[in-house]
């Protein structure tokens, strides 16, 4: 089975800072590295090719850092990776993205199975799955927490098939899909592995393409800041107006606490 | 071209969207119409007329057995086509998470999941979200020709209108059989509590040292009368907790009246989950941590220490 994994580089969200006095968030020069969800798809990937064989490529577009972070991805298992990275996919919203994975998608052709991280660390805003499963004309299923091949076989007419789990508000549905899909996965899917160091120093020997727009014949017209539908207005911290009162001893601090939330009225009678 | 749809499999945030929608129409003077999917759908319009829709469009296919965002992208396309509507309201549920980004695509319009305000300024639907993964609030405006917006939920309540009446269209769908098939929908282990309604939550996080300690923040909980959550280790990873019991993003944004964070650094993807409680009180060993920047009250200290001691005096003053 042949696996196309899409991974987002996100900054360390960790280590933003916010200007007290602006409430402006400060993420220039924070470290890149990719998400939980990402790991997870790359995870299931490498364990599906174990037992069915076939081929995981890694796809990502973003910053020329990348060509350092995509390393992780090979040291995993990943077979190959592909990296976008171009002055023009710069500031794409998300129809944007989807379009340069979705082209890269289609370049490579040879796909059963397209895995990803349900949404990203930093948008959260699970966009991009979809985006790309209507591109490609393809089913699509978000929220995955389990994956079981049921039919694999390329003698047989009818189509390979996969088992999902999905977790929804208040069930798991457990939904048949004729391939290929899209599936986007969650974080309870899988650990992924450690890449253990041998693999790291191996990994830049594995195939590695670095990929324009023109490679994949997408222009400044469809993707980028002027393809951009999405305006951000602002992106601010919200305001916190907290009381800030700290007891640094305890006894004092557990008569006081209880007094005052006495006075808040939040405690039930 | 020009009006707005709303779509929700969820009746409780489709009314809450009208609701809100009524607002926005007025404003953006634009007409407001509801999408039912499913059959029978005809039946139920009374409500979503009641609710300020002044059209239902209304369709049914076969292909509609269960949810798969591409067959139900097509059916809600057909009938924002239909109804000509270019700003789609979608209640973010997961199914609608799933659905309105798909949506947008058919029309290569901008998309905003989730969103937690929605506002008219200088005649442009100003959506807010967070982003930078709860760290911050982002203000959005969507300039394609179509905008579709997927918005929390319970963001709106719902709020009928004195009196109103409204036209069922019907739209007859053309739609292709999904690829996927529902083998079984298996509900979950029924959640022990559920913390949206909590008025007093107590949540732990790493600090907590044994899976049996969690007796005592019951303990705590129990004598506050309020409920018991978590951060994602706590659920995800050392599966102590249910993980319907996972407090912050991709978990339950309860907004309980008091909160109490035990043993919790205070990493945004679990404090944004709680921004909206009134009253904020942190327990934690470290006097930096970052939950302290956003509490009201705090006490330094080892959570074994001070939680005993918090029950005690609570037991004295409330008598339980």
């Amino acid at each position: 089975m042949n696996i196309i994994v899409c991974m987002k580089q996100v900054i360390d969200l960790e280590q933003i800072r916010i200007k007290p006095n602006t409430r402006e968030p400060v993420i220039e020069g924070l470290p890149l590295l990719f998400g939980d969800f990402e790991k997870c798809a790359l995870e299931e990937a490498i364990r599906i090719k174990e037992v069915h064989g076939g081929k995981v490529t890694a796809l990502a577009v973003g910053s020329p850092k990348l060509r350092d972070t995509i390393k992780e991805a090979l040291a995993m298992g990943a077979d190959e990776a592909i990296i976008l990275i171009d002055p023009i996919f710069q500031d794409s919203d998300a129809m944007g993205s989807a379009r340069v994975l979705a082209r890269t998608i289609e370049k490579v052709g040879e796909y059963d199975l397209i895995l990803l991280g349900d949404s990203s660390a930093d948008e959260y805003s699970g966009e991009i799955p979809p985006r790309i499963a209507e591109l490609l004309n393809l089913p699509q299923v978000g929220f995955v927490r389990e994956i079981e091949v049921v039919a694999d076989n390329d003698q047989m007419s009818e189509p390979k098939k996969i088992r999902v789990a999905r977790d929804m508000e208040d069930s798991l549905e457990v939904i048949e899909v004729d391939l290929p899909a899209v599936i986007g996965v969650t974080s309870e899917l899988n650990t992924p592995r450690l890449a253990p160091l041998s693999a790291i120093l191996k990994a830049s020997r594995k195939p590695m393409h670095e990929w324009r727009s023109d490679d994949i014949g997408v222009t400044a017209e469809e993707v980028g800041a002027r393809a951009s539908v999405v305006e951000m207005l602002s992106n601010l911290a919200p305001i916190q107006d907290r009381k800030g009162i700290i007891y640094q001893d305890v006894e004092e601090g557990v008569i006081e606490v209880i007094k005052a939330l006495q006075q808040e009225g939040v405690l039930t009678q | 071209m020009s009006g707005i749809l709303i779509y929700s499999e969820l009746e409780e945030a489709a009314l809450g969207l009208l609701t809100k929608g009524r607002e926005l129409a007025t404003k953006l003077g634009k007409p407001l119409s509801v999408a039912l999917l499913g059959n029978e759908a005809a039946d139920q319009a009374d409500i979503y007329f009641a609710h300020g829709a002044t059209q239902a469009y209304v369709g049914d296919d076969p292909n509609l057995t269960h949810f798969q965002a591409r067959i139900y992208a097509a059916a809600l396309a057909q009938m924002v086509t239909q109804a000509q509507a270019d700003i789609v309201l979608i209640g973010s549920t997961r199914r609608g998470r799933e659905l309105a980004p798909r949506l947008a695509q058919k029309f290569s319009a901008g998309c905003v999941t989730d969103a937690i305000g929605l506002s008219v300024q200088d005649q442009r639907l100003v959506i807010e979200r967070r982003a930078l993964g709860g760290n911050t609030v982002s203000a959005k405006v969507i300039t394609s020709q179509h905008q579709v917006i997927a918005v929390m939920p319970k963001l709106y309540d719902a709020e009928p209108e004195a009196a109103s009446a409204g036209e069922v269209i019907p739209v007859s769908l053309e739609l292709e059989p999904p690829a996927t098939k529902l083998i079984e929908r298996r509900s979950k282990e029924a959640g022990v509590v559920n913390l949206e309604e909590a008025e007093v939550l107590v949540c732990v996080g790493r600090g907590l040292a044994n899976k049996d300690d969690l007796s005592l923040i019951q303990t705590l909980a129990d004598s506050l009368g309020g409920m018991v959550g978590c951060t994602r280790p706590i659920s995800h990873e050392y599966h102590w907790l249910a993980e319907d019991q996972m407090v912050g993003l991709s978990g339950k944004e309860p907004s309980p009246h008091l909160y109490l964070a035990i043993g919790i650094s205070g990493q945004i993807q679990h404090t944004v989950g709680i921004m909206d409680a009134k009253v904020i009180v942190a327990i934690n060993n470290d006097t930096n941590a970052p939950i302290f920047k956003i509490a009201d009250y705090g006490i330094v200290g080892d959570l074994y220490q001070v939680v005993p001691k918090l029950i005690e005096r609570l037991q004295q003053e409330l008598g339980r």
